[in-house]
């Protein structure tokens, strides 16, 4: 719903109206809910981390180097996200998009390395029903994974209705939403690579 | 010949042989009831041609009353799902080694009763009232994402009709409305019962959570002019707090559910005795939910009782302040006191106390408030209405749910009581006053806001009595038999234990209360035939905002939105004579969102994949789930910018009730 009649122009597009601060505040609060849902996934991995039941170990299965390729892609594509709110500030319609493209094309390489991650634990024994330890592994990662994959697929839409629409208050919108969504995923990816990889190493 | 059965059965994993439950004859007169009743409902609504009305005028709709309402006719129809569950408990219990229902038949029974009370009973009661209320009350023409709050309801729907299944297609679980693990795991419990608890609370669950989040921004930025926090009646006071306690505790179910599918449908091992599991871990996650949860229903039903208190009082809610803090403070308090459901796990002294005295300090808050609301009473010019009776009921009988919950907090004592009959009189002492009276409460105040008439009031007093009555003499005596011992989820007992004569007092209450929701459904049914449609659109000389407009309210609420100044707003409007007559320069066009077939959709398709993975037909499971993301990119490309209600039919609307409001009747004294 857009309440054409108030239109703020002096506040950044994706601010301009009512409806769209709601919308923004919606998204905030429902991140709020993302990290209560994360907090419990790392809260399990928490309580379930030593418990192999006979299986692989952290050491046994964790290639830090494929992990550290995939920290350097999802936080590359986070700084490129910024680019293109940025862009969007400028109202450089092109930039955006094609800033958003690196973004999703990185993002795309994370889910390549993370899929091939997968299938490598898979080869080494290491399924999700192997032990607790790696039902809850594979959860937490997996969690995550499908975020970015849903992430990938709606900021797709969002483009295609850039390239369709331009830039108006709602697709600014929904691009600034996107943006947050897709910021926030770098942060939990960062509690995943302290608390499951780095913790893993040292354990 | 028997391998090759098996074989024939599973294929594609298909397990038709467990399709539909047959073999008792409680089910089957159940399953031929809901295909009759199926039918009628059909052949009825084709036979009145009213398909194009309820869809374009129910089904589709995006106004928060209308959802609102769809969310109280589903709460009271599980209210006699659930109902009928307790009393078929009751008629079990009735007598010692009774054969009426068998320890299978039970359990199953006891594990639905609680899960459609708490989570499809009393949640969509709560949020049904909400929905009509709360945008009225801050003077709003809607939420602040109509189409969300549709959704809400349509997966709520969906979870409850999909969990309502289960004791006819399927098998009901029967673990418990905590389904702890071992038990609840695939080991335990291999057949698909609990799966249906699963997935059902799952897509119920993402519904509730919007709803928080919903309420949560409305509240904040929806609010009329001059209506700054302090100033909101206490019903949105509490709603906002528990959209807060939705979106902080619902997240830890939807991840103990995935968590709690994966073991079951994938084989992990989250909860298992092998593998490395850990079984008090579900626990541990139920009632970090769990708790909150029984907040998330009190704290609403407070809101009501501050309104009606206050209303039938005739004065301002006596100390606003405290109540608000006190609120605050119980939310707060609510997220850490969920080990006090499992003292007996061994955690030992030091974890046992420190849960015991935060669950005593709620008492604190919640004392807060009960002084409060006797406070407001005090001096006050008090109309005993239906409603406020059952304000007056809740104080004593939820003060003895809230003392014998502190002698259950105390560690120490609780390894007497837990897992007795004691606790569970301790928990219907407080959620049955604490909740299902406020929605009575609720129900008889808004109800003319609602539909533009009353319930009567002289069979709601009926109603009143026997259900408070029914509801003491049903759970009093429970009290007894858990000190004397009595276990609960237990089947039978033996004659020699004693307890049969108060077992027997027990069901013989659960008639009454029975017989009380019987007068209540009369009243629903006798007050749209035969009550007075000519009533004022502030019958009960109200405060807030709500009753500022016509009764039933008009689609966009309000013509003009109201400038506030102090509480109780509508009270000082109507004793300064301000704000109450609208001029025609005053009315502006208003801007409404259209209705949207997505929500229903949405709810279908959710429950259609929901019902194939309960199967475990995870490739049908999958195909539907593409429907799903159908629906999302829909609603991504949708830019339906709702449409504008022209200045001449907000004149005939406004002028066709504001005229008859002179020469209305008065309420019932």
């Amino acid at each position: 719903m857009i309440m054409s009649a108030k239109v703020d122009t002096s506040l950044p597009l994706e601010y301009q109206t009512e409806q769209d601060r709601m919308n923004i505040l919606g998204f905030w609060v429902f991140l709020g809910a993302e990290i209560v849902l994360f907090a419990t996934l790392f809260g399990v991995y928490g309580v379930l981390y030593e418990r192999f039941a006979g299986g692989p170990t952290h050491k046994d299965i964790f290639v830090i180097k494929d992990v550290m390729i995939q920290t350097v892609l999802l936080l590359t594509s986070s700084f490129t996200m910024g680019i293109a709110i940025f862009e969007m500030r400028r109202h450089n319609l092109k930039g955006l998009i094609i800033w958003l493209v690196i973004t999703l094309a990185l993002g795309a390489g994370f889910l390549f390395m993370e899929i091939n991650e997968f299938i490598h634990y898979a080869h080494e024994g290491a399924t999700m029903q192997t032990s607790a330890f790696l039902s809850s592994l594979f959860v937490l990662l997996g969690t995550h994974g499908a975020h970015v994959t849903l992430g990938i697929g709606w900021a797709t839409m969002v483009i295609i209705q850039l390239l369709k629409r331009g830039l108006t208050p709602t697709t600014a919108r929904k691009t600034f939403i996107i943006g947050l969504y897709w910021h926030f995923l770098d942060v939990v990816w960062i509690f995943i690579f302290t608390f499951v990889y780095l913790k893993g190493l040292v354990a | 010949m028997k391998a090759k059965i098996t074989m024939e059965v599973t294929i594609m994993s298909i397990k038709w042989d467990e399709f539909f439950i047959t073999g008792d004859p409680l089910i089957l007169g159940s399953q031929i009831a809901i295909v009759l009743t199926m039918i009628g409902a059909v052949a009825g609504i084709t036979y009145l041609k009213k398909w194009k009305y309820l869809w374009t005028e129910w089904l589709t709709t995006v106004d928060h009353k209308k959802i609102g309402m769809m969310y109280i006719i589903s709460a009271v129809l599980m209210f006699f799902r659930g109902g009928m569950d307790g009393l078929l408990m009751k008629a079990q219990t009735a007598q010692p080694e009774m054969g009426f229902l068998d320890s299978q038949h039970y359990n199953e029974i006891f594990t639905t009763h609680g899960v459609i009370m708490i989570l499809f009973m009393a949640m969509p009661f709560l949020i049904g009232l909400m929905n009509v209320v709360i945008p009225l009350q801050i003077g709003a023409r809607d939420v602040a994402f109509p189409q969300l709050n549709a959704l809400s309801f349509w997966l709520f729907f969906s979870g409850a009709m999909l969990f309502n299944i289960s004791f006819v297609i399927g098998g009901s679980p029967d673990a418990g409305w905590t389904s702890y693990f071992p038990l609840a795991g695939k080991e335990f419990s291999p057949g698909i019962g609990n799966n249906f608890y699963a997935v059902a609370l799952q897509i119920a669950g993402i519904g509730t959570l919007m709803t928080g989040i919903n309420f949560i921004v409305t509240i904040l930025k929806m609010r009329t002019k001059g209506m700054t926090l302090m100033k909101m009646p206490m019903f949105t006071w509490t709603t906002f707090v528990t959209s807060i306690l939705i979106v902080a505790a619902f997240p830890i179910f939807t991840v103990a559910l995935a968590l709690m599918t994966f073991d079951r449908l994938y084989g992990t091992h989250f909860f298992t005795v092998s593998g490395g599991g850990m079984d008090m871990l579900w626990a541990n996650l139920f009632w970090l939910w769990g708790h909150p949860e029984v907040y998330i229903v009190a704290l609403p039903a407070f809101g009501i009782f501050s309104e009606v208190i206050s209303t039938f009082s005739r004065k301002s809610l006596f100390g606003y302040k405290s109540m608000v803090f006190s609120i605050l403070g119980i939310a707060l308090l609510s997220m850490v006191v969920w080990v006090h459901h499992f003292y007996t796990m061994g955690s030992g002294p030091a974890v046992n106390s420190f849960f015991s005295i935060t669950t005593m300090a709620i008492a604190i808050p919640t004392g807060v408030k009960m002084f409060n609301w006797l406070f407001t009473m005090r001096k006050g010019r008090i109309k005993i209405s239906s409603a406020m009776l059952w304000a007056l009921a809740f104080v004593p009988c939820f003060v003895i749910g809230g003392v014998t919950g502190v002698m259950l907090a105390m560690g120490a004592a609780d390894y007497q009581y837990h897992n007795t009959l004691f606790l569970v009189a301790h928990f219907h002492y407080v959620l049955i006053p604490g909740v299902v009276f406020a929605v009575f409460a609720g129900l008889y105040y808004w109800w003319p806001k609602m539909f533009g008439f009353m319930l009567n009031e002289k069979i709601g007093k009926w109603h009143f009595w026997l259900f408070v009555i029914g509801f003491n003499v049903t759970f009093m005596p429970m009290f007894f038999l858990g000190l004397n011992g009595a276990v609960r989820r237990a089947y039978t007992y033996s004659a020699e234990s004693g307890f049969a004569p108060l077992f027997m007092l027990s069901a013989i209450g659960s008639i009454i209360l029975a017989a009380g929701f019987a007068v209540f459904c009369y009243n629903i049914y006798w007050s749209i035939r035969y009550a007075d449609r000519n009533i004022s659109s502030d019958p009960w000389d109200a405060r807030t905002l709500e009753w500022s407009t016509a009764s039933p309210v008009q689609f966009y609420n309000f013509a003009k939105l109201q400038e506030v100044k102090s509480l109780d707003p509508f009270w000082h409007m109507k004793k300064k004579n301000e704000g109450l007559t609208l001029y025609d320069s005053e009315i502006e066009e208003i801007h409404m969102p259209s209705n949207s077939w997505l929500p229903i959709y949405m709810g279908v398709i959710f429950g259609i994949a929901g019902f194939l993975l309960v199967f475990e037909w995870h490739i049908a499971a999958a195909l539907a789930a593409i429907g799903i993301f159908a629906g999302l990119i829909i609603r991504s490309f949708d830019y339906n910018e709702g449409f504008h209600v022209k200045k001449d039919e907000i004149h005939r609307i406004e002028n066709a009730w504001r005229k008859t409001e002179g020469e209305v009747h008065d309420h019932v004294s």
